[in-house]
């Protein structure tokens, strides 16, 4: 991992982190004492319904934070907003957004991306007639072989091919993948896809890494290692914002919960008390009424399988929005 | 060679003007006649050259070649007006002024390039002489001419209505006439459009062979009707029957299975592909690369005051508005038409709740066949005067431009682009593209629209992706 | 026996044609697009016939030929922006009917009567009037010749078992050909882990060039051709034309076995994937439609430098054959593009002239028979994308995981 990307190493200790996030007052917009993301009215329409109305959020820079809420709150429509994939309609007339600094106001999803802000998808976009070794190599920045140009000419770029290489052989060893570096990823399992998106972005070093459902679809023994591996990325400094639907797996590893509902941020604090939150059980109510949402239980099989079938239906809605935004970005530009 | 040249272009004009502008000429006032009157006279002139030149000018080889032609028409010449004959470096050589019959003749020496113009003063008031193509455009509004020794050349003088371009009444007419005739070009397309944007709806398939069908309608058709000779409306009621056969056939055979399959669209495409190339080469194959006429019969005009059209048109108008009616009934108000629409919609929530996707798509394929068919026959009949192995892969670029500019996959919105693009492609003659390039204009429509508003125009945003 | 000869002396000059040449650079300028980059041009008869057109318009006002070449690709260059810049933001049938479309306005532009004196209209622009300019600059001096030059003739008296024996060879050749190739490609095939035997990598590749080389040459000692060294349709035009054929191939596979290469590949896979790994998915569209257009215009003018510049001829159709072509030696492979298109047009004439030979007069005119084998083709497309998508070069485990 390069110099930018290690934050404060102490934020691998629990307590530091608690002590980080204690003076924050737990309300929607509460102001972070370091935000590497800020966020100000965004809004976004589709045709009549409001999917995103968001005021103001910041994203404390070196933790894990969750983005959670019932189906249809908005939270992947919020992502593409902020990661560029998606335009507020509110551009224009107040909507801002700022990543470590700089504004995105106005950036497409690939520099977005440059600027160290990558995310994965609720459906994983794994190239499939491609290797995973060639998935992988896609991950790096600044390539001089991607240069139309230099490309012809091999010595030009042989050098900083092979180094992107060994990286790449690297994660996918963390990602337990090495072995399957020359499959093509679409022979791959679901779970194998999400480690391979995940795994893919961390090629470009980024300084926060938005995963979008990385458990969607995973088995469970698989989740224990995601869950692990996004642990060890805010270990090593990084920032991680994750959508998550499953409230066990997020009071498990998050730092700091957001909640989201009917497109707006309703509630907002550290996980084990944003659960007993009166606005946050409201949220929840019309979808999970009859489980309660700290409970183990929502981990076994049966209560997995609701969930997922949920998730499947909740993406056939998110590939509709995909569409639409398609369609706006054609639209705009 | 002049002559090939003339030759070609009286050739081109004249089938240009019967078959898609029709009777639009004839009803364009003073212009259209005269126009007309100019072209008859070289056609025959074409046909005869050497006996109607020989009574005023006789070319000797090595010697002496002829220029002569006509200015008017030989049932109405225009007399009295002085043409003047101009060498290559533009002086006057010689002066003649037309007798009753609008002719003129010049005997020349010397091959090479000649002048011809006609002196504004000579004419008769209300008349100018019509500023000649780009290709034969001489300097001051004259004609050029290649004169050979040994042989007689007709230079191209054409006279107009001084207010052509000022939007008096002639231009008006013409603007009515090529509106109505849009509107005709609007509904046939539309007919068969409506197939090949549900198609898309229901299978996301782009099909290249769609035209395909609208030329087997016309063949069907000519065999029924011509060959066999059915009478003209049971021959169209048979047309459309078989092609929806077809239709049901294709679906049965090749696109169901291809679905199970799980043939990529992309590659179901190129298999339209190849469908369409296999047709085309067939048609040839078996009925001959030449133009067939559906009926020989002549079934005459009428008009509305500027407008005139061929009763077949409106016949053929009217059966297209019914049919298309027909399907928007169906589509709107059936349960068949609501479980098309599902299927567009989303097919699988669609298979969820119910539906037989398969049995909807097979519909949609005969309805679609069944439709292009008709749109065949109809097309044959009034537009393209015949059938030829081309005819349908010569609009099939227009269909396609007409249901992305309405929205891919919306029926509705491939019926308003298609009445858009019938009359766009029949404007664009009268407001000043030049023939061949009508139905580039519409093309061009359709790219420049995808700039602005890639969905098309009545496409929801959310159905593009 | 005889008339099996002529079919096949037909065959060959078919596939050795600079028409064949001209349309397999097009191809190889497609597979960019289709093939490594998902673009789906339906337009690439237009690339060809604006090549066509500023190369041949050019020459015919005194421009240099060096120039000439550079004003056809500037052409497509500037076609491929315009055509970009609107539709590689939309969807990707979007951009099939706007290419499709466009290369039509092209066609009908260049039929104008109005651009007669550029264009030549609908008649086209004669190749005499052009040709010379090239055809002067042949350094293969005059009269006729061979290939291959010691052929069946030299041995023997030209005695037919020496020509059979050219042509076993050449067939042995074939079939060897196809083994070693298919033992390469299980070698390569990273989910066999089954122990590499005999061939290795570069040994099988060189193996399967010699093969060739062999092959090629036992052809024209059994099926020798002969044409002028010079002229407008001798050897010169050959020679210049299959060597932009194997330069193109070259510089094809310089470029996507780069990391740019892999761009093109990984838009094709997924556009949202790249932009979310910081790719500007437009420029790279639009690198794929410039570069593969210019290979059009670049077979465009080769096209016509052994004929006229027709619009017609290079209409729709030609569109259509080149995707046939590429399909049949196999989308997104090296060497597929050239291997389709010289068997796509020999089979084509295989049919035609067997049709011609064999079929008699009342049942297949002349005229059909030349409509019977573009029935044919239809037909094969149709067949071959729903029964080897992958053609014949192409790996059908990648095709499985389509998107």
């Amino acid at each position: 991992m390069s110099e930018t990307t290690i934050g404060t190493p102490s934020l691998a200790d629990p307590a530091a982190r608690r002590a980080l996030m204690a003076g924050v007052t737990p309300e929607p917009g509460a102001a972070k004492q370091d935000p590497i993301l800020k966020v100000d009215k965004i809004e976004r329409r589709f045709g009549g319904i409001t999917a995103v109305d968001v005021e103001h959020l910041e994203v404390q820079r070196g933790i894990i934070t969750a983005l959670i809420g019932p189906n249809g709150a908005g939270k992947t429509t919020f992502f593409n907003l902020i990661t560029g994939f998606d335009k507020p309609s509110s551009a224009g007339s107040g909507a801002a957004w700022e990543f470590d600094g700089r504004s995105l106001s106005k950036t497409s999803a690939s520099s977005v991306a440059k600027a160290g802000m990558v995310r994965t998808f609720q459906l994983t976009k794994s190239l499939n007639r491609m290797t995973v070794m060639d998935n992988m190599m896609l991950g790096a920045q600044d390539q001089s072989g991607e240069n139309l140009l230099k490309s012809v000419f091999k010595p030009l770029w042989r050098g900083q091919e092979k180094d992107v290489e060994e990286k790449a052989k690297e994660l996918l060893a963390r990602f337990k993948l090495l072995e399957k570096k020359d499959d093509y990823a679409g022979s791959l399992s679901g779970g194998q896809r999400k480690l391979l998106e995940m795994a893919r972005a961390l090629m470009s070093d980024p300084k926060m890494i938005m995963l979008d459902e990385p458990m969607a679809g995973v088995n469970p023994a698989l989740t224990q290692s995601l869950l692990g591996h996004i642990q060890a990325l805010r270990d090593e400094g990084m920032t991680v914002l994750f959508v998550e639907h499953d409230m066990h797996v997020v009071r498990h590893i998050s730092d700091w919960v957001v909640v989201m509902a009917e497109g707006r941020v309703v509630a907002e604090g550290p996980a084990d008390t944003v659960m007993s939150n009166q606005a946050v059980i409201d949220a929840y109510l019309g979808a999970h009424h009859d489980t309660d949402l700290g409970d183990d239980e929502v981990l076994t099989e049966g209560a997995l399988e609701q969930i997922e079938a949920e998730v499947r239906a909740d993406e056939a809605a998110h590939e509709a929005v995909d569409e639409a935004k398609h369609d706006q970005q054609g639209d705009k530009s | 060679m002049p002559v090939g040249c003339l030759d070609g272009r009286t050739g081109l004009k004249s089938r240009h003007y019967v078959r898609t502008v029709g009777a639009r000429a004839v009803r364009k006032g003073l212009v259209g006649t005269m126009l007309l009157g100019l072209v008859l006279p070289l056609l025959l002139l074409v046909g005869g050259s050497s006996a109607s030149a020989a009574t005023l000018c006789l070319p000797k080889p090595d010697e002496t070649g002829c220029i002569s032609g006509t200015v008017g028409s030989r049932s109405d010449p225009v007399a009295g007006v002085d043409v003047i004959l101009r060498d290559a470096q533009g002086t006057d050589i010689e002066t003649v002024t037309t007798e009753a019959d609008g002719k003129f003749s010049f005997t020349v020496t010397e091959a090479g390039d000649y002048f011809v113009v006609l002196d504004d003063e000579s004419l008769p008031d209300g008349l100018e002489q019509q500023p000649p193509r780009a290709a034969i455009a001489g300097p001051d509004g004259s004609v050029k001419v290649t004169a050979n020794l040994g042989s007689a050349v007709s230079p191209i003088v054409e006279v107009r209505d001084e207010d052509y371009d000022a939007g008096g009444d002639s231009f008006t007419d013409q603007i009515a006439q090529s509106v109505v005739n849009g509107l005709r070009l609007g509904l046939l397309l539309a007919l068969a459009s409506l197939g090949l944007s549900l198609i898309y709806g229901t299978t996301g398939l782009s099909n290249f062979s769609h035209a395909e069908l609208v030329t087997l309608g016309g063949m069907v058709a000519y065999g029924l009707v011509n060959l066999a000779g059915m009478n003209l409306w049971l021959g169209i009621v048979a047309t459309t029957i078989v092609c929806a056969a077809v239709g049901y056939l294709q679906d049965r055979l090749l696109w169901q299975p291809l679905r199970r399959r799980g043939l990529g669209l992309t590659q179901m495409m190129i298999v339209t592909i190849g469908l369409a190339l296999a047709a085309q080469y067939a048609y040839q194959y078996f009925v001959g690369a030449s133009l067939q006429k559906v009926v020989v019969r002549d079934f005459g005009t009428t008009s509305f005051g500027p407008v005139t059209l061929t009763n077949l048109s409106f016949l053929a108008m009217a059966v297209a508005i019914v049919a298309i009616g027909l399907v928007g009934f169906v589509l709107v108000r059936t349960r068949i038409g609501q479980a098309t629409r599902a299927v567009s919609d989303n097919p699988a929530l669609a298979a969820a709740s119910g539906i037989d996707v398969d049995k909807i798509i097979r519909l949609v394929w005969t309805a679609a066949a069944g439709l292009a068919g008709l749109a065949g026959v109809l097309y044959a009949l009034v537009i393209s005067n015949g059938i030829r192995w081309d005819t349908g892969m010569q609009i099939l670029l227009l269909l396609f431009a007409a249901v992305t500019l309405g929205g891919l996959g919306t029926a509705f919105g491939a019926f308003v682009g298609s009445i858009i693009i019938g009359l766009v492609v029949e404007l664009a003659g009268p407001l000043g593209a030049p023939g061949d390039l009508k139905y580039a204009v519409a093309l061009a429509i359709l790219i420049v629209l995808l700039l602005v508003r890639p969905q098309g125009i009545l496409g929801r945003a959310e159905r593009v992706g | 026996m005889d008339t099996i000869l002529d079919i096949l002396s037909a065959v060959i000059r078919e596939a050795i044609s600079p028409g064949t040449a001209a349309v397999a650079i097009a191809v190889i300028g497609l597979n960019l697009h289709f093939g490594y980059t998902g673009l789906l041009n339906f337009g690439q008869s237009g690339f060809m016939l604006l090549g066509a057109y500023g190369f041949a318009i050019s020459l015919v006002h005194d421009v240099p030929l060096p120039l000439a070449v550079l004003v056809g690709l500037g052409l497509a260059f500037v076609f491929a922006l315009v055509l970009g810049i609107p539709t590689l933001q939309l969807r990707g049938d979007y951009l099939a009917i706007v290419t499709i479309s466009a290369a039509e306005i092209i066609r009908f532009v260049g039929r104008l009567s109005n651009l007669k004196d550029l264009t030549g209209g609908a008649q086209g622009i004669q190749g005499r009037t052009y040709q010379p300019a090239f055809v002067d600059l042949s350094f293969f001096g005059d009269g006729a010749w061979t290939l291959a030059p010691f052929n069946y003739t030299d041995v023997a008296d030209g005695a037919g078992w020496v020509r059979a024996l050219g042509g076993l060879v050449f067939a042995a050749c074939i079939v060897a050909t196809v083994l070693v190739g298919r033992r390469l490609k299980r070698a390569a095939d990273p989910t066999r882990t089954a122990p590499r035997t005999g061939l290795d990598g570069t040994l099988g590749k060189v193996a399967a060039v010699v093969l060739v080389l062999i092959g090629l040459y036992a052809l024209f000692f059994a099926m020798p051709v002969t044409y002028g060294r010079s002229g407008v349709n001798g050897w010169w035009v050959r020679a210049v034309a299959w060597t932009l054929v194997a330069l193109s191939t070259l510089v094809v596979y310089l470029l996507v076995r780069s990391p740019w290469g892999r761009l093109l590949r990984g838009v094709r896979e997924d556009e949202d994937a790249m932009r979310s790994l910081g790719r500007n998915v437009f420029a790279v569209k639009m690198q794929s439609l410039v570069i593969g257009g210019l290979f059009g215009a670049l077979g465009g003018m080769v096209y016509v430098l052994a004929s006229t510049v027709q619009p017609d001829a290079l209409g729709r159709q030609i569109t259509f054959f080149s995707y046939t072509a590429l399909l049949l030696g196999g989308a997104a492979t090296i060497l597929g593009p050239v291997l389709g298109t010289v068997l796509f047009f020999s089979a084509r004439i295989l049919i035609r002239e067997s049709a011609r030979a064999y079929v008699p007069d009342s049942i297949m005119s002349a005229q059909q028979t030349e409509q019977f084998s573009f029935i044919v083709v239809g037909v094969a497309l149709v067949l071959l994308v729903i029964f080897r998508p992958q053609g014949i070069l192409g790996n059908k485990r990648e095709l499985r995981f389509n998107v």
